[in-house]
């Protein structure tokens, strides 16, 4: 399944990209599971993904739970909690 | 409703003068954020962004009597003294004016995707999340749970 992946933020500048293009397995299913294929790569991924890390996601632009499903084309953002205003 | 984000500053006079003109209005309530001491730099997620401040003032406009709104928001470079913010609310009355400026707000602090980044003298630090401004969001969320009871 094909996804475009967005991170902003503090967390843009921990993994060292803005965005990508990824083709996931299918287990790949929800925003939790995309996000612990990502941790799998290991070193500032591992960190900055850990559990323990505070982060919102979005999915096609709405804020998404962890258990949010996901689909072919689906624009997913990983970011810190807001601070704007 | 008019939302923009926009790297340039805006006239809040002229917005606020623009929302005063339809013959409907008798309150117009308005915010302005200021950048307070140290310099930052705003990032934010193009069209997601717009899109959550649309909801905002969509989710406003379901709680109160709202004639029209604005809401301005900056990104990138600023300095102390300059303009952040702009949340314009135009209603027939003032109570409602108010409410829904402060609703819009409090819910822009905590789900409008913006991250301040500062540069004091030390360098360059990615501001924190407030768990107050969290529960200045959710002191809006009962009136949720009641409407939801009354159906």
């Amino acid at each position: 399944m094909k996804l475009k992946v967005l991170y902003f933020a503090a967390l843009r500048e921990q993994v060292g990209r803005d965005a990508e293009e990824l083709d996931v397995p299918a287990e790949v299913a929800t925003v939790a599971a995309l996000r612990g294929h990502l941790r799998a790569r290991g070193g500032a991924w591992a960190e900055a993904l850990a559990d323990g890390k505070l982060l919102r996601m979005a999915v096609n632009q709405d804020m998404a739970q962890p258990g949010a499903a996901l689909g072919p084309g689906d624009e997913v953002a990983f970011f810190p909690p807001v601070t704007g205003g | 409703m008019r939302i923009s984000v926009q790297r340039e500053d805006f006239d809040a006079g002229a917005e606020i003068r623009a929302l005063s003109r339809d013959s409907r209005v008798g309150a117009v309530a308005s915010f302005v954020g200021v950048v307070r001491e140290v310099a930052m730099t705003l990032e934010h997620y193009p069209g997601m962004t717009e899109r959550a401040l649309r909801r905002i003032v969509e989710e406003a406009g379901s709680r109160w009597r709202v004639t029209d709104c604005t809401v301005v928001h900056r990104y990138g470079p600023l300095q102390p003294g300059e303009q952040i913010v702009l949340v314009v609310v135009a209603s027939a009355h003032r109570g409602e004016a108010f409410a829904a400026c402060e609703f819009i707000m409090d819910y822009l602090k905590t789900r409008a995707p913006f991250w301040k980044k500062e540069r004091g003298p030390e360098g360059e630090r990615w501001v924190e999340a407030r768990a107050c401004d969290d529960s200045a969001a959710e002191r809006w969320q009962p009136r949720i749970a009641e409407s939801k009871k009354l159906g």
